[in-house]
């Protein structure tokens, strides 16, 4: 099995066989990565949540860890009505434990106001 | 009037980097002047991961990136006037700008432009058709939907397989809307891997390779567009049309350096503005940086160019004589550009792109006194590539330099 590893700009090629051995990764994130999408694959979610501020409508959100890649529809149409009042710093958890997937909703940046 | 040392115009990634660059070394009155509310210019519209890996080591969203860089430079005393066009700049460096207190200028010692690039339109490709409602530059419909929230249409296709484009037919399905497929009239992606893989293939958007939008349909709104087959020349193969029944046709098809501010000026220009070493114009004291520059792939590529412009800046402030160009540089077979075009005996790093896909090939860098070769499994359009030359190699070099690509022979 080949695939491209999305882990970085590089895009390295990977192939994995039938045990699990991974070549053509230039790093130890390529190789997980090629086994986690073997498995289970998943993906890091970024997306936006309204904000009530004065100076921007919509706030930027990441996973703080890659969900479930067939989960992350259902996520976006989770929050979809979820409104954040500021101040909100980067890193400050907007959704905990999103969809029991283990994984957090975090601002990936501040909004003061 | 009022005089400044150094005055930015774009607090984007290049300009906040160049701006770092000159306080880091000795320029304590500078300004930076920006069109927006806000420093970060096209990082904040671009909320998916993957900026930041070389300067901060982590994975940041384009606003986090943003952030970080501001907070580098917040409290290092630096004027920022904000919600601020600059609408000319003049031969004696005087930078006139408007905002809400009217018309206002300064003289400047010295000008870094970072003013960013633009988005080519649906008219610089000559988009036939119907003047629809629903035909968006993919960057248009990421800010409206990452700074605004609306999703611009339901049914979409995609011209173009740039980055953005990429970015945005993911960002648009998970938000609800059917990304109908993208076109590329290129036999190769435009896109890095990577975005082709999680942003496409994730959900089953068709990729059309060889393929361009030979008409829109629809008025006053979008009904249509007609894609058609090319051949290898790019010439539209008849009899292979096909109507896909859209909203919204995104357009992302390529971004050009805005440098339409030193329009006034008389500076030597190109595809671009051509700078020397240190990121200088022709006329001296005017400094270009970022996607001003050239269209970069990666935003840390920004920040260290810029971050050196502004250092040249400052350097320029203090001392007037930093031009010291010996060698003219060319881009040869294969080449795009290269940057810089003018060098002195001091290390420089060359930016350039190739114009069409090379596979096991040799990064060629000639002149008299210098020969150089650098192979390399692959190179393609839509990649920067960067090559730093050492000043002990450059010392016996008389005269110009080339560059070029071809295959092994």
């Amino acid at each position: 099995m080949e695939m491209i590893c999305i882990n970085c700009p590089l895009g390295c090629h990977l192939k994995i066989d039938e045990n699990m051995n991974v070549t053509g990764n230039n790093c130890p994130r390529g190789k997980q990565y090629a086994i986690d999408e073997m498995t289970h694959p998943l993906r890091t979610l970024t997306t936006t949540v309204a904000i009530e501020s004065v100076t921007h409508e919509r706030l930027s959100i990441i996973t703080d860890k890659p969900v479930p890649k067939n989960m992350m529809m259902d996520i976006v149409r989770s929050i979809k009505d979820l409104k954040v009042k500021p101040p909100v710093k980067m890193g400050d958890v907007i959704v905990e434990n999103v969809l029991n997937t283990g994984s957090n909703l975090i601002a990936s940046r501040s909004i003061e106001r | 009037m009022r005089e400044r040392e150094l005055v930015i115009i774009g607090a984007g990634a290049a300009g906040m980097a160049a701006a770092l660059g000159a306080y880091d070394n000795g320029i304590r009155d500078i300004l930076l002047i920006e069109k927006e509310a806000e420093a970060g210019g096209i990082l904040n519209q671009c909320i998916h991961n993957g900026f930041g890996l070389h300067t901060f080591k982590e994975e940041l969203s384009g606003p986090g990136y943003a952030e970080r860089y501001y907070t580098k430079i917040e409290d290092k005393g630096i004027d920022f006037l904000f919600n601020t066009q600059v609408i000319r700049i003049g031969e004696d460096k005087t930078v006139e700008y408007v905002n809400e207190n009217g018309y206002d200028r300064i003289r400047a010692k010295a000008i870094v432009l970072s003013t960013g690039s633009k988005e080519r339109t649906g008219a610089s490709i000559n988009l036939l058709g119907d003047r629809a409602v629903g035909v968006y530059t993919a960057g248009a419909a990421q800010k409206y939907l990452n700074m605004h929230g609306i999703l611009v249409g339901k049914r979409v296709f995609i011209l173009g397989s740039g980055d953005i484009g990429l970015i945005m037919a993911r960002r648009m399905t998970l938000e609800g809307a059917k990304v109908l497929g993208v076109a590329e009239i290129m036999p190769y992606s435009n896109g890095l891997a990577r975005n082709i893989k999680q942003c496409l293939e994730d959900f089953d958007i068709p990729l059309y390779l060889s393929h361009t939008i030979t008409r829109v349909n629809g008025r006053p709104h979008l009904k249509s567009v007609t894609m058609s087959k090319v051949d290898e020349n790019l010439k539209v193969i008849k009899g292979t049309e096909q109507e896909i029944e859209c909203d919204v046709l995104l357009l992302s098809i390529g971004l050009r350096s805005d440098i339409s501010l030193l329009d006034d000026i008389d500076i030597k220009k190109k595809r671009g503005a051509i700078v020397d070493n240190h990121y200088m114009t022709s006329k001296e004291g005017i400094f270009v940086a970022g996607n001003a520059l050239h269209i970069h792939d990666l935003v840390d590529y920004v920040s260290q160019e810029a971050y050196d412009a502004g250092k040249y800046a400052a350097m320029y402030i203090k001392d007037h004589a930093i031009a010291l160009n010996k060698h003219h540089a060319s881009a040869g077979n294969g080449l795009g550009y290269v940057i810089p075009e003018t060098f002195g005996d001091e290390d420089v790093t060359f930016s350039f792109r190739v114009n069409r896909v090379f596979k096991q090939c040799v990064i060629r860098i000639t002149g008299d006194g210098l020969n150089k070769e650098i192979r390399k499994l692959s190179l393609i359009p839509s990649e920067m590539e960067r090559i730093t030359l050492k000043k002990e190699i450059l010392k016996d070099l008389k005269g110009d330099l080339r560059i070029e690509v071809s295959e092994w022979k």
